[in-house]
């Protein structure tokens, strides 16, 4: 009897233990970035754009990466709702409940959810090849659009799932449409959903490096047409990184400090949000 | 009136079914694209050779996938050990044990772990992790390391697998009925034994499940192991050796694969060969999950 107790204990003591260390990684990893990121913060490096020399230490900022991923993961998050959201409502209102099409087409993003960012930088980078673009902004939306497609969809799929079936009937029954049902019934009682999903898909479209390392190239300027290629936040923070000076690597840490405080606003922004519009929902 | 309605329900409804079948073929369309792509490399070489060849010499074009490969295969592996019981221990407590505003409180915490960006992790693993192995963990073995190596990427990218990990356990737990938890508590065993002897066994192809998913996310994560791997193309022989994965080897070489012949071909191949990995991984996985969620409804 004894024995089982303190089995019982022992684990439960590396359960808590474990928690604690998992959370301290996501506290070490927060204050870290703080910590080195801050004292290399000033007003320069998200006022200015990099001046001559910049990375070798000479003066300037990375106003043109900020601007640059803005305009990038802004674009990806508008083209990814294009597709993401009528396909979402295809799945729920449209088409047959159980049909193989939508089996299939809830399967393939789930499987598109786990194919690595490279990849997708990869198939950006050959679709642009295909069209004969360069490396420019619009190649970097193309590439971050297909790459939060999946995340977006199926963080969309989640919700608009648990719409009642009852609301949409009630709409059909007094007259509407399934495309007035999809829009006005559907869309505004998920909405919050919507919205959480929108902001997760744009915070993975910023901070992701690798989908835009081949395709959104990058520049000191900012980006004035599409047909441009754009600087990126993580990408300054790489390129910054790897120079060999030291001041040079103090700018890199400030600029993964702003990519995190971005990062944490979106995060935050969405449970706010969230919150605040579930008030008016119909359980 | 009425008839524009219904033909402007009647477009949409196409519309709609044209996006569905054209964003479920993306999966398709990159295997054939990258295939393609790859077609010239395959035509000269073989894919034993490729994949078993130890010689990368783009300029020569001798393309032996095998040091990346295995650099891969390291870091995942050293990724996967770490975080299988870090995560599993912590899946229990939080659905098993933790009070409800405890779990409240740090769902979302694990969430924000998911939503930094790699480069941050990369960042911090040169700024925290590198210099720990250097200063610390190799010496302490007697040996020397630059601190870029298999161990540091294995450790960022454990981190980076936690919330996949936890999440998808959680949720597995989650489908395990109350009554069978009921049924082994009235037979007299304890809390700890009923999970360890009920719940752990009934909950494992999702364990698993979850395990390779997170196993998949690290194969084909980029940017952090970049940048703490240190990108030798050698084979590692210890964990403090260092590596050069594949995706980093895509990542790294981007800018001059156009103007060396056949080079494109050689990174699109290693990609197309990443994204197979990882598609049988995924499939697989769902396939389990999906029978799992039929089998709780």
């Amino acid at each position: 009897m004894d024995k089982r107790k303190i089995e019982e204990g022992l684990f439960k003591g590396l359960m808590i233990a474990s928690t604690i260390v998992i959370l301290s990684s996501l506290l070490f990893i927060l204050g870290t970035v703080i910590v080195k990121g801050m004292p290399a913060m000033n007003l320069a490096m998200i006022t200015q754009t990099p001046k001559g020399g910049f990375y070798l230490g000479k003066e300037g900022g990375i106003l043109n990466a900020i601007i640059g991923s803005i305009y990038l993961a802004t674009g990806a998050t508008f083209l990814a709702i294009l597709i993401g959201l009528p396909v979402v409502l295809y799945l729920n209102v449209y088409a047959k409940k159980g049909s193989r099409l939508v089996t299939f087409t809830r399967f393939s993003f789930d499987v598109l959810w786990g194919v690595p960012s490279i990849v997708y930088g990869a198939f950006g980078f050959m679709i642009m090849l295909f069209f004969g673009l360069r490396a420019s902004l619009l190649g970097g939306i193309i590439a971050v659009s297909l790459l939060i497609l999946p995340i977006m969809s199926r963080a969309m799929d989640e919700v608009i799932r648990m719409v009642p079936k009852e609301l949409l009937e009630a709409s059909y029954a007094l007259g509407a449409t399934k495309l007035e049902t999809a829009l006005k019934v559907v869309v505004r009682q998920a909405f919050p959903g919507i919205l959480t999903a929108v902001l997760i898909a744009f915070g993975r479209g910023i901070g992701d490096a690798a989908s835009v390392i081949f395709t959104a190239g990058f520049s000191d300027f900012i980006p004035y047409s599409l047909f441009r290629p754009a600087a990126t936040l993580p990408l300054a923070i790489f390129f910054q990184l790897g120079t060999p000076f030291p001041e040079v690597q103090d700018r890199a840490y400030a600029s993964a400090f702003i990519l995190t405080i971005i990062i944490l606003i979106i995060s935050i922004a969405s449970r706010i949000l969230t919150r605040k519009f579930t008030r008016h929902r119909v359980k | 009136m009425m008839r524009k309605r219904l033909l402007k329900d009647k477009l949409a409804g196409k519309y709609m079914l044209l996006l569905t079948i054209l964003s479920s073929l993306i999966v398709f369309l990159m295997v054939i694209g990258l295939y393609q792509r790859s077609r010239p490399i395959l035509a000269i070489k073989s894919l034993s050779e490729l994949l078993l060849s130890t010689s990368w010499h783009p300029l020569r074009t001798e393309f032996g996938y095998f040091p990346f490969i295995m650099g891969s295969l390291w870091v995942t592996g050293v990724a996967i050990v770490i975080a299988i019981p870090l995560c599993l221990l912590t899946a229990v407590y939080l659905s098993e044990y933790a009070p409800r505003y405890v779990r409240e409180w740090i769902k979302p915490l694990i969430d924000l772990l998911a939503g930094i960006p790699s480069v941050v992790y990369g960042v911090w693993g040169v700024l925290v992790i590198v210099p720990l192995i250097k200063n610390y963990i190799a010496p302490f073995f007697g040996t020397f390391s630059s601190g870029y190596s298999v161990l540091a990427g294995g450790i960022v990218l454990a981190i980076m697998i936690f919330p996949i990990i936890i999440h998808v356990s959680l949720e597995v737990f989650r489908s395990i009925p109350h009554e069978i938890r009921e049924a082994s508590l009235s037979l007299g065993a304890t809390k700890w034994q009923t999970i360890k002897h009920v719940v752990i066994r009934k909950a494992m192809p999702g364990i698993i499940a979850a395990i390779v998913l997170g196993l998949s996310r690290a194969f084909g994560e980029t940017m952090a192991v970049l940048m703490v791997t240190g990108n030798v193309a050698k084979t590692p022989t210890s964990v403090l050796d260092p590596a050069y994965p594949l995706p980093a080897l895509i990542a790294n070489n981007y800018g001059e694969m156009l103007s060396v012949p056949l080079y494109d071909s050689a990174l699109l191949l290693a990609c197309l060969f990443l994204l197979l990995v990882v598609l049988f991984f995924n499939i697989v996985v769902r396939v389990v999950l999906i029978r799992i969620e039929r089998y709780t409804q």
